[in-house]
């Protein structure tokens, strides 16, 4: 073969690699796969003991006060309620066939879990959820941590579905180089920053640990005594920075020093003076060996410590309901009283082998999980009431995240997730970041239910994210391929509320889309399809969790 | 509640003696509820309040990100050993030089004061900016309100069709509301030059018409059965929908649209984005905003400083003349308190590469208009750079509590924190010497 005759053979190859792969990519990119219907989760004996429990508290409880709960939320808003709480956006079209194939008699609820679960999405989002309370939001110091790495190690330990006392006591105890051990960057983020001190900041640690782990706010009594509720002396806290104070970065990476000591001022004493490490309660529970920070993780970790346990089911709760059990979500009494299911979740959690899955299960299993938002009757609507004491399923707002994620999975019908093209996964990073940026993030401020602000409705009105993904555009975005081939109006208004609002539309609802979409074709149907978008991604339902 | 006690809460002068969600609860019980949070009695009280004497009402910051030096910028030592060959120029004022570069600046120093002292303990870009910006030093678990948020949260609220917070040409830390809430986070744009973001609809009236009906249906539907009053009490978000149209149409756009001003105006500012962000600053002043914040990047000069700052000198300096003078012509000046703070000055000795590093002990602040004195010099480094400390200490949260003060709020006012835990405004003491006339 002559050059030139292989220089030809080459420019055909590559041609024909070139549609072939593209031929592939569009394949794969617009085939309608058949869905696999939700089957029966396995686990839904093991929790039924605990469900009923907390069930009984609760209806108790309303029958007391003299509520009587909403009617039962529909499957779509169960699923929309967990997808949202667990991968941070609502549930895509596919995923949906699948709900509505399962098979009759199955637990839903708990078939809708074992998908996520599977999920790598779920893992993600929770991590980045707790890296929050763990490690803030914010850079950080420079070298010694690295944010990524820490969330990338708990979306790992999430995915296995680590004991969550394991994944504390790894967090508190660690050791070593932040990079080749990430759970170190729980310490390293207390590197000083300021001019005054350098080293680990023992005050901070012990703030985020009493708050993150036990749901105690301690860190008022840094400078004085508990003025409200004359609980925590001054002293209980500074002897809790104590448990902090051996460890120090080093070459090696985190390391214990048994020369430090903690000197701080009391109040009242005009010098500085060396506290002792000491737990705030049940000194019994905290054993007599190991390094300070290991003794202070297994005390925090033990079975007896019931705020450990209530400081998790409180966090859960509140990923899941937008509202915690106990607010503020990290201030819990330590002696209680309790709202009614508090104690039963915190029980279980603990007899379980701290087995997060499983509190998320019987949390969503729970009959406060399965009410709807609404009365379903104008005449007696919702009260505050009973939404308090969860005969209502709380109407709160949705993080900027989940409205992004939101946003950019209602404009495809398929799954946007781990397995998602590489090309996908990106652009839903990156305009994420850009609408988190414009919306406002709520940064460690886990569960703050604010109402929404002006500058948030401009950006979903004519911002840049909502306009180019519901424009007229078939290839890519889900307005204008639920207006080109659904086979009906009915059946694309219904489309287009299923993949936005996760619901099926009302009678009137559909009578009034169905007359935008009546008698339209080509360019001029997807104009009409996008101000259908347009309505439901602006409507309050839409950025509101229900 | 009376109506002299709904009076009172929107008399400036009564900041501090209320709670956090103060308005939400007065109107409630003045059964004004319905009307939105900002009702226009309130509104009216309020301008009437302010229109009926010249008291401070506004403020703009000039925020010069990265740290500016406060020797190649408003506190040289022109033949010192710390110039490094540094030149100074006379001010308005005498005895008082600024460096060599801010001629422009230098005459309108009868309209500012410096304050040379300017002392904080943060080191760090992120944490010193937050110091600055909100008169606090991080905590953890709490945000703390910025400057801006602040002034809107405890001033009355105007009727205005545009936000009263605005952040031009903010960068990844814009002025932010933290614990009192989103709502008064800054809104932000970006070089003037361009339109508003988010303001225009993407579609003609017909169907934004159309598209807003539809949404009025699904709203009906949605809160059927839920809370009686769903959008007042929980979402305000119909209510946020109807300010966002209002917003849409406003004429009070105009402030935003820097070509509106006449050419000879806009030439003294300098052809820059920042120059443009400070004339839009005065326009949006004069529709009534609270606060602006104006952004300039550049100034971490850890490297050949001296050629970077001069350069950034070219942009700051018309701008800072530029926006006093218009200040002035507006009648503006006793209303409006301008800040140009940075989050903390460079070291007096250069390093290897002639720059300097980050050094929070004694660094540059301007402070001017809106009854604080002008003309004023706070504090003294040492021309040697030995020293560290400066005379006449002030802290960041003097610094605060000083334009607090000049703006009638009472620094010592505690709100409740989502930590449940009392904080004040500010806990410093107003730098009486830029409050005495």
């Amino acid at each position: 073969m002559n050059s030139r005759s292989f220089r030809i053979a080459l420019r055909l190859f590559l041609l024909f690699s070139l549609v072939v792969g593209s031929a592939i990519f569009l394949w794969n990119f617009l085939k309608t796969e058949k869905v696999q219907a939700l089957t029966q989760s396995p686990v839904v004996e093991e929790i039924q003991g605990a469900v009923k429990t907390l069930n009984n508290s609760l209806s108790s409880k309303w029958k007391l006060k003299g509520l009587s709960p909403t009617p039962a939320a529909t499957n779509e808003t169960l699923a929309r309620r967990l997808s949202l709480a667990l991968t941070g956006a609502v549930p895509s079209l596919e995923e949906l066939r699948k709900l509505e194939n399962a098979k009759e008699g199955t637990d839903t609820v708990n078939a809708w879990l074992d998908h996520l679960f599977a999920d790598k999405r779920y893992a993600d989002y929770l991590a980045e959820r707790l890296a929050r309370v763990y490690v803030g939001v914010e850079p950080g110091p420079f070298l010694v941590y690295r944010r990524r790495r820490m969330v990338n190690w708990l979306s790992e330990e999430i995915g296995k579905n680590q004991a969550y006392d394991q994944i504390v006591q790894d967090m508190m105890g660690s050791h070593g180089i932040w990079t080749t051990n990430p759970e170190a960057n729980f310490i390293t983020v207390a590197t000083r920053q300021n001019m005054e001190k350098k080293g680990l900041d023992e005050v901070k640690l012990a703030t985020r640990a009493s708050r993150a782990f036990l749901g105690i706010s301690m860190d008022c009594m840094q400078c004085h005594d508990d003025k409200f509720g004359d609980h925590w002396k001054q002293k209980d806290f500074h002897q809790l920075a104590a448990f902090f104070s051996k460890s120090e970065i080093a070459l090696t990476g985190v390391q214990e020093n048994e020369k430090r000591i903690y000197e701080t001022r009391l109040r009242g004493n005009p010098e500085e003076e060396e506290v002792g490490p000491k737990v705030p309660y049940r000194p019994d529970l905290l054993p007599e060996n190991g390094d300070l920070r290991s003794r202070l993780s297994a005390w925090i970790t033990h079975r007896e410590n019931e705020a450990f346990s209530r400081a998790m089911v409180n966090r859960a709760w509140a990923l899941i309901f937008g509202r915690p059990l106990v607010e503020p979500v990290d201030d819990i009494p330590l002696e209680g009283p309790y709202p009614a299911g508090m104690e039963i979740l915190a029980r279980d959690f603990a007899d379980n082998n701290y087995d997060l899955q499983r509190l998320f299960r019987v949390i969503a299993s729970s009959e406060a999980f399965r009410r709807s938002s609404s009365s379903g009757d104008a005449e007696s609507p919702v009260t505050g009431k009973m939404e308090f004491a969860w005969a209502a399923f709380p109407v709160t707002p949705l993080r900027s995240e989940q409205v992004a994620g939101s946003i950019i999975q209602a404009s495809n019908l398929h799954t946007i997730d781990s397995e998602s093209h590489i090309i996908k996964k990106f652009q839903r990073m990156s305009e994420t970041n850009d609408f988190v940026k414009r919306f406002g993030d709520q940064g460690e401020d886990e569960v703050r239910e604010e109402s929404g602000t002006i500058p948030q409705r401009l950006l979903l009105m004519n911002g840049k994210l909502v306009g180019e993904r519901i424009k007229p555009n078939p290839f890519f975005n889900a307005s204008s391929r639920v207006a080109d081939y659904s086979t009906s109006d009915d059946e694309a208004v219904e489309n287009a509320f299923l993949t936005v609002l996760t619901r099926r539309p009302s009678e009137p609802e559909k009578a009034h889309f169905t007359g935008i979409l009546n008698e339209t074709y080509k360019k001029n149907r997807q104009n009409m399809m996008a101000d259908i978008y347009w309505a439901l991604i602006n409507s309050t339902e839409f950025s509101w969790n229900r | 509640m009376n109506l002299n006690n709904l009076l009172s809460q929107t008399d400036p002068n009564a900041c501090g003696k209320h709670g956090m969600w103060n308005r939400r609860g007065i109107l409630k019980t003045a059964g004004l509820a319905g009307l939105s949070w900002l009702t226009p009695l309130s509104g009216q009280l309020a301008l009437a309040a302010e229109k009926s004497g010249k008291r401070p009402r506004s403020v703009i910051v000039l925020w010069l990100q990265g740290g500016a030096s406060q020797l190649e910028s408003f506190d040289p030592h022109p033949g010192k050993k710390i110039a490094y060959g540094g030149k100074a120029v006379d001010t308005a004022q005498k005895g008082v030089q600024f460096a060599e570069g801010y001629e422009q600046t230098a005459e309108v120093m009868q309209d500012l004061s410096v304050i040379r002292s300017l002392n904080s303990k943060e080191g760090d870009h992120a944490r010193a900016m937050y110091n600055i910006k909100t008169g606090h030093r991080p905590l953890p678990g709490l945000v703390h309100p910025s400057l801006g948020a602040i002034i809107c949260h405890e001033m009355p609220e105007l009727k205005l069709d545009i936000p009263t917070h605005i952040s031009i040409l903010s960068n990844q830390f814009p002025a932010r509301g933290g614990y009192m809430g989103a709502k008064y986070d800054a809104f932000k744009i970006g070089d003037p030059v361009n339109p508003v973001p988010d303001i225009s609809s993407w579609v003609d009236k017909d169907r934004q018409d159309s598209r807003l009906k539809s949404l009025d249906l699904l709203e009906a539907s949605f809160s059927a059965g839920r809370l009686s009053k769903l959008d007042e009490d929980r979402t305000l978000h119909q209510t946020n929908v109807k300010r966002a149209l209002n917003m849409m149409s406003s004429d009070q756009l105009a402030a935003f649209d820097v070509k509106q001003a006449t050419e000879e105006e806009r030439d003294g500012y300098g052809d820059s984005a920042f120059g443009r962000g400070c004339l839009t600053a005065v326009r949006l002043v004069e529709a009534g905003v609270r606060c602006v914040e104006v952004t300039l990047n550049g100034w971490d000069t850890h490297a050949n400083n001296q050629e970077f700052t001069r350069k950034n000198a070219e942009t700051l300096d018309p701008a800072i003349a530029s926006l006093m003078k218009s200040l002035k012509e507006r009648d503006l000046y006793d209303e409006t308190i301008v800040l140009v703070g940075t989050e903390f000055g460079r070291t007096p000795k250069q390093n290897g590469v002639a720059g300097r590093d980050h050094w929070p002990h004694g660094f540059s602040v301007l402070l001017g208009g809106g009854g604080i004195a002008g003309g004023r010099v706070i504090g003294e480094t040492d021309p040697e750079g030995e020293k560290e400390e400066a005379s006449d200490k002030v802290t960041v949260d003097d610094l605060h509590a000083t334009i607090h003060k000049a703006l009638g709020i009472d620094s010592s006012f505690e709100m409740m924190t989502p930590l449940n835990r009392p904080i004040p405004l500010s806990e410093g003491n107003p730098v009486r010497k830029l409050l005495e006339t």
